[in-house]
């Protein structure tokens, strides 16, 4: 009955092929169909399968699909295989569905760029790639899917290719996710090793039945595991990356940046949780980092002034409160914040690529402003996804969720009220700088005449030769449909999308979460809270969410009054903590100083590479001993008449002495 | 006939191949070099016919017949040869036959 299902993630490579192969020769509209119409396909196989799932549940609440034998090496025997339960039907959907929005957002969005089908193709291998990730049965093609969606990461941030400083962007992106694939992999080499076997539900059997929790494999299996989390997830401490992958284009940042890529970190963890549940320290570990990632990322994201900055810091703060739901046991708490984090941040994203692109490709959010009567409707979605953001009704998407985590936090032993705490202060800084964007961009008068603004604007101006020049034409453009209908249907889903697990407490029903946990245990709440806990939590929450605004407001007011008065923008003067929360905390710094700079200095000494000079001595030696014989070859007979008398002399010398 | 002892007449054959060789490493005239390989062949052949008379056997007169063969077709071919070369390159200086 889904013996079909292959085709969710084959539709997409498909699409990737035929754009590869036959890409330049494609026309524009023939390339968007492909592009955005294998997504759209895959969504629809998706969502008939979940359908189907759904309708008539499988035995054990899984499907698993095995296409065939990948490797057998004495025993350890890896398939091609997709599983289908409630937690890749739900990721599936929102890779698909979301993903298709912005193929759709995309066929207009990269309308004047060179490279049209190069972009389409790369889009499509990153949702096949990202499809395996999460239909994979095991964790060898999970890996597979894993690498894929790193590479396309890389070859999109460097979309723009012809700016050296987007290139750096996408190698710093792919070397510091790359740590984490390391520590990945050495976790797999483990658990087969050990166990014996990589298919995740066997993994969960043997590893419960053979490894007590808390010992010494099971928390440095798990630690491994979390080093690859953390580097795809753009966690601490490997989170530097995600602020300079905004180098790629919006609807990029909107796909891999926030909604599906970086998910995959919680994911995995959600996927391999048994492991994590038998390394208590590693799952306190989780919720450590993501406790402190939610406010690092957020306070660097009241500071920052390139709007796809605020965005990247925002959604490493997001996935902070991710890992805080999987430390503490909130499983599905957790993919439940992916789903609806995917939802409002990739229409964040879609969003600032409107105003980007209405600006000229400018990113300072200092040289923007009025945005609200230029573009209605964007304001109008983007506020959407921002009330979405931080929390705040009439959006349900990040309401519901958020506050899921917030009260299993709570009710999670002694350590959680100090994450609740933690979580609430996070929620008050994510409405903090959401709202500073806002008012900047959007509020006020335009100031995009202000030239100075454009030479000062931090680094990252978008250096797309080709793009500016065909953009230079279309200033103030409107989304339009193409580009409308995804940010409507986005910010459909961030009004509606709590609902799929509304609290209890409010008259809602845990529909999503009900259905993850048939795969994800409850988590460890053991007695549920009454309802006037819960009730306080949740206008603890809120206040703190609402009380946001204003701050903002004062902010952006201070800010602006200094912008007015001073006229241009300046970027040199900041104080000292600003330049701190801007620079991330000085992380890149750090990471500069005491690995970048080692490294670079051992090259520059080693420049002539020690080992080489082995070889080249090798190669030198040989180079004498061949001058020296070429001397004996040179063509005079009586020379040979007397090499030939010398060596009969030395052999019958030898004969006779010997 | 009073017999030569073989200690000296292996000397002289050994002398005389030395002889040879020498001529025909230091002379540059191949017309002399032709004639110091003779006289290397006819060192060999004193040496097969004194190992002959040693042991009391024909074997060595008899090689040296075949030296002789060897030698005077060796001489032709050798002679002609040389000829040809001086017709071609109006010189027999060995050390000139290299590169051209």
């Amino acid at each position: 009955m889904l013996s079909w299902i292959w085709c969710i993630p084959a539709l997409p490579f498909a699409g990737f092929l035929v754009l590869a192969v036959f890409g330049g020769r494609l026309s524009r509209t023939l390339t968007a169909v492909i592009g955005a119409g294998s997504v759209g396909l895959s969504f629809l196989a998706a969502a008939a399968a979940s359908a189907l799932f759904v309708s008539y549940p499988p035995a054990g609440s899984s499907y698993t699909l095995l296409l065939w034998q990948w490797v057998n090496v004495t025993g350890f025997s890896p398939a091609i295989s997709f599983t289908l339960d409630s937690l890749s039907v739900v990721m599936i959907l929102v890779v698909t569905g979301v993903g298709f929005l912005i193929h759709l957002y995309s066929t207009r969005f990269m309308l004047d760029e060179e490279g049209y089908s190069r972009f389409f193709a790369y889009m499509n291998l990153f949702v096949g790639s990202m499809l395996i990730l999460v239909m994979a049965e095991n964790l060898l093609l999970l890996y597979l899917g894993w690498e894929g969606v790193g590479l396309c990461s890389y070859l999109l941030i460097g979309f723009w290719y012809t700016d050296p400083e987007n290139g750096r962007s996408a190698r710093k992106a792919f070397i510091v996710t790359r740590i984490g694939d390391v520590s990945l992999s050495i976790a797999l080499f483990i658990i087969a090793t050990t166990l014996g076997t990589l298919d995740v539900r066997e993994i969960a059997q043997k590893a419960a039945a053979m490894w007590p929790v808390g010992s010494a494999l099971a928390v440095a299996t798990a630690a491994l595991l979390l080093g690859g989390a953390v580097g795809k997830s753009a966690q601490l401490p490997l989170q530097t990356w995600l602020p300079d992958a905004m180098a790629g284009p919006s609807p990029v940042s909107a796909l891999i940046h926030a909604a599906t890529m970086v998910t995959a970190g919680v994911y995995l963890i959600a996927r391999t949780h048994v492991l994590f549940q038998l390394a208590p320290a590693v799952l306190l570990a989780v919720a450590v980092i993501g406790a402190a990632g939610i406010l690092i990322a957020g306070l660097s994201a009241t500071t920052q002034r390139n709007i796809k900055r605020i965005l990247a810091y925002s959604t490493m703060s997001q996935l902070g409160y991710m890992f805080l739901a999987l430390g503490v046991g909130a499983w599905s708490g957790a993919i439940f914040h992916l789903v609806t984090h995917a939802f409002f941040k990739s229409l964040l994203f879609l969003g600032a690529g409107v105003v980007i692109l209405a600006m000229n490709h400018e990113h300072d959010v200092f040289a923007m402003g009025g945005m609200a009567r230029k573009s209605p409707f964007t304001f109008w979605t983007f506020l959407i996804g921002a009330f979405a953001l931080a929390a705040i009704p009439p959006t349900t998407a990040g309401l519901s969720s958020k506050d899921l985590i917030l009260s299993q936090a709570w009710q999670s032993g002694s350590a959680g009220k100090v994450f609740w705490a933690l979580g609430i202060a996070g929620a008050f800084v994510t409405s903090v700088y959401i709202f500073r964007l806002v008012f900047i961009v959007f509020g006020g008068k335009p100031r995009a005449a202000a030239p100075a603004g454009h030479a000062a604007a931090p680094a990252h101006s978008h250096g797309a030769p080709a793009g500016t020049g065909a953009a230079a034409g279309r200033n103030g453009m409107q989304a339009g449909a193409v580009m409308g209908l995804p940010l409507f249907l986005l910010a459909v889903l961030c009004l509606v999308g709590g609902f799929l697990s509304f609290p209890q407490f409010l008259g809602g029903k845990p529909i999503l979460v009900g259905f993850l946990q048939m795969t994800l245990p409850q988590g460890a709440v053991a007695a549920e809270a009454s309802v006037q806990t819960e009730w306080m939590l949740s206008i603890i929450a809120e206040a703190a969410s609402l009380l946001g605004i204003p701050a903002a407001w004062l902010i952006v007011r201070m800010r602006v009054r200094a912008l007015e008065a001073g006229g241009a923008p300046v970027s040199a003067a900041e104080p000292a903590h600003v330049r701190f929360l801007q620079g991330g905390w000085g992380f890149d710094w750090l990471y500069d100083q005491v690995f970048v700079k080692p490294f670079m200095l051992l090259a520059k000494v080693n420049v002539r590479d020690v080992v080489d000079r082995v070889f080249d001595g090798v190669g030198g030696l040989n180079m004498l001993l061949s001058r020296g014989l070429r001397w004996t070859q040179n063509g005079r007979v009586r020379w040979y008449a007397a090499g030939a008398a010398a060596g009969a002399v030395l052999i019958v010398a030898a004969v006779v002495l010997l | 006939m009073a017999s030569v002892s073989p200690e000296f007449a292996l000397l002289l054959a050994g002398v005389l191949f030395c002889l040879g060789l020498i001529g025909v490493i230091v002379r540059r005239n191949l017309l002399f070099i032709l004639l110091c390989v003779e006289i290397m062949l006819n060192a060999a052949g004193l040496a097969f016919v004194v190992a002959g008379a040693r042991w009391g056997q024909p074997d060595g007169q008899v090689m040296f017949i075949f030296l002789l063969t060897m030698a005077a077709a060796e001489v032709a071919v050798g002679l002609a040869l040389l000829i040809l070369h001086f017709n071609r390159r109006k010189t027999l200086n060995a050390d000139m036959m290299g590169g051209g």
